[in-house]
């Protein structure tokens, strides 16, 4: 489950305090803002920038230079999907293209009831098990059409039973 | 039973979990408690029979039975058949040392891989554990460089280079401060060995990284790990804490002068920080763009400082080196290639997963002998060996043993063991044009070859996969290649020409199809 706090500049200050003594801390830095709030907020560049000492175009250059710092809030869950050789080999664009129908929403993109957020990823280190997606931070292998069903359909039930 | 607890082996690796371990131990658990059997879960690495996953193991006055792959529901059998006595069961494999995927293998770096309790210290000892550590400590540093260099290890995170030269070169770098870096940012697909070692046996990196800092005189150390392997993540940081709390990490190792200080640090997501200077400066909390070489990290690294930087299976191959000797290691082996390499059967392989050989075995063997040929139980049309910028081969190369210079004479690359296996249903100029595809969301796009040069490989495949003006494009394609090859920066750029040509020689007739005329409507 993606947490999604709304930016607050005080939080954000404290998250910068408790990493700052690491060294090279702008990346440890981001996830942690990310982690959050889910995406790294506009304003968390120039703070980030005074808090670092460093220039804006600098901290810009770091949160887009990485995939995985995202600019918007993405949905309640994030699925990321393998479209590497080794799911290739197994169908994974089959498999893409299922779950594109399925959820109605392109790779990048967030369903229209904010549930998930559908991102491509190039390789989950399960290769031998293909293909593979990961839901927040949980891995399946295996995976088809009506798997993929499955377990997007356990992902809300469980979210419903919280 | 002797009225002692039952061990049963439930693997907590990322693979065996994405196909359902946890649900396994928890069916276990519930169906022990309703028979009133009091039993002790273990959750192990995986033993990397991935095809057997779930793989659950019952510790037996024999040895361990394996059973699997373990679903939930067939638990409630594996009890009725007396599965906790290592009881005959359809799922049943026998004793696990003897599946034959298992026994024909020689596991030097991942000998505890799933069979120790990965954050266990007192297992890890009882499994021959930071003895390697130990003898380093009585070491003189120049010692401990010499034994790596003795044995022949080489990079194993793809470029070879000898691992013992890289440590000497830090060693006589003038100090004071120095670092080790592990580069754990395994981003080839079809590789997952780096994984499984951390999440299996966190402490041989440890330990391996440990003796890297005595060798060197570095007192802080960094294990760079890609945002896709949060449980890997989260088992190296587990097991630092408690290499820590027994002074096997800090000030002080093991009652030496040493001190050793050792730091998690999560990438985000970009292939390239797998490049050992852009890792660096990723470290360092900037962009991960290459470096031009000179300087070599070695000479100034992170921070501009004298810097080991080396793979995970680098790192985890130097205890046993340690505890056993640099001849032990280097009796395995062929040519220059010595010891032994994690081969990763990955993609469409009937059972996929770590083949630990020596170098010298043949992709025959490793495709049909271990692999039992595709999943889809079609024909094998290719491999592609060493991740993403690795050679697509035919069958008619299977015959080619698997050392350095075997494959460089191919214009392949071992790489980092790394094999994705396609039937022949594969497109290989699809193939091609997604090595050029990875190649251009992947670029760091510090120099032109890589960053245009990728995307102007994307539109000429797709014009010869359209058909159009086939021989001039081909003739573009093979020239761009050179471009890439001979002018980028690193080996992004500089290889993603291997899997483009290799698909071209190799498969020819994928290109000069006539496309399918557009259905019409």
């Amino acid at each position: 489950m993606n947490a999604r706090t709304p930016w607050s500049a005080e939080r954000a200050k404290a998250i910068i305090a408790g990493h700052r003594h690491l060294r090279g801390a702008l990346l440890p830095i981001l996830h942690a803002l990310q982690e959050e709030f889910g995406c790294i907020d506009e304003p968390a560049i120039p703070l980030l920038a005074q808090e670092m000492n460093l220039s804006r175009a600098d901290v810009h250059g770091v949160v887009s230079f990485y995939h995985e710092f995202r600019r918007t809030r993405p949905g309640r869950h994030t699925i990321r999907v393998c479209r590497a050789e080794a799911c290739q080999s197994l169908r994974a664009e089959d498999l893409i293209d299922h779950i594109r129908r399925h959820l109605g929403v392109d790779l990048g993109g967030t369903t229209a009831d904010d549930a998930f957020t559908l991102e491509p990823v190039f390789c989950l280190g399960n290769c031998a098990l293909g293909p593979a997606i990961m839901v927040d931070d949980t891995l399946h292998g295996r995976v088809d059409a009506a798997r993929f069903d499955a377990i997007a359909a356990a992902t809300l039930a469980q979210e419903r039973a919280r | 039973m002797n009225g002692q607890l039952v061990t049963v082996y439930v693997p907590r690796d990322a693979a065996a979990l994405s196909v359902g371990a946890d649900a396994v131990a928890a069916a276990i658990r519930a169906e022990a408690k309703a028979r009133n059997l009091p039993l002790r879960i273990v959750r192990n690495g995986s033993r990397g029979m991935l095809w057997l996953e779930p793989l659950v193991e019952v510790q037996t006055q024999t040895g361990r039975v394996a059973y699997g792959p373990v679903t939930p529901e067939a638990v409630p059998g594996l009890f009725a058949a007396g599965f906790l006595e290592g009881g005959a069961h359809p799922l049943g494999h026998g004793l696990t040392e003897a599946i034959p995927y298992l026994a024909k293998q020689e596991r030097l770096t991942f000998a505890r891989c799933g069979i120790v309790d990965p954050l266990s210290v007192e297992d890890y000892r009882r499994h021959g554990g930071f003895r390697g550590l130990e003898r380093a400590l009585a070491m003189r540093p120049a010692e401990i460089v010499a034994a790596v260099t003795e044995s022949g290890l080489r990079g194993r995170g793809g470029a070879g280079f000898p691992t013992g030269i890289k440590w000497k070169t830090v060693l006589d770098a003038a100090g004071p401060e120095k670092f080790v870096c592990c580069n754990a940012d395994e981003g080839d697909s079809g590789t997952f060995a780096d994984r499984m070692i951390m999440e299996g046996d966190p402490f041989c990196l440890i330990e391996g990284m440990t003796i890297a800092a005595v060798a060197v005189g570095a007192a802080q150390g960094y294990i760079y790990i890609r945002s896709e392997y949060p449980h890997a993540i989260a088992t190296m940081r587990a097991a630092i804490k408690l290499a820590y709390a027994e002074a096997w990490l800090g000030d002080g190792i093991h009652g030496t002068a040493h001190r050793f200080h050792l730091e998690v640090r999560v990438g985000a997501g970009a292939y390239i920080c797998g490049e050992e200077t852009s890792m660096l400066e990723s470290l360092e909390g900037k962009r991960g763009v290459v470096r031009a070489k000179p300087p070599v990290p070695a000479l100034e690294g992170l921070f501009g400082k004298p810097t080991v930087v080396n793979n995970v299976l680098s790192l985890t191959s130097v205890p046993i080196i340690l505890d056993k000797g640099a001849g032990y290691y280097r009796d395995f082996g062929v040519g220059r290639s010595r010891g032994t390499l994690a081969f990763q059967l990955a993609g469409n392989i009937r059972r996929g997963g770590i083949v630990e050989k020596a170098f010298g075995v043949t992709l025959r063997e490793l495709l049909y002998d271990f692999g039992g040929g595709t999943l889809s139980g079609r024909p094998i049309r290719a491999v592609q060996a060493g991740g993403p910028l690795g050679a697509y081969l035919p069958p008619s190369l299977f015959n080619l043993p698997k050392d350095y210079e075997a494959f460089a004479a191919q214009e392949a690359m071992v790489g980092h063991g790394g094999i994705v296996v396609f039937d022949d249903s594969v497109d290989m100029a699809r193939q091609a044009r997604f090595a050029m595809e990875f190649c251009a969301i992947e670029s760091c796009g510090k120099c032109t070859p890589c960053r245009i040069g990728a995307v102007r490989g994307v539109e000429v495949i797709d014009r010869i996969i359209a058909g159009r003006e086939v021989e001039a494009n081909l003739t573009l394609l093979q020239d761009l290649c050179e471009v890439m090859t001979d002018g980028s920066l690193c080996a992004m750029g500089g290889m993603t020409p291997i899997p483009v040509r290799s698909a071209l020689k190799h498969f020819p007739e994928d290109f000069t199809r006539t496309p399918a005329p557009l259905a019409a409507e």
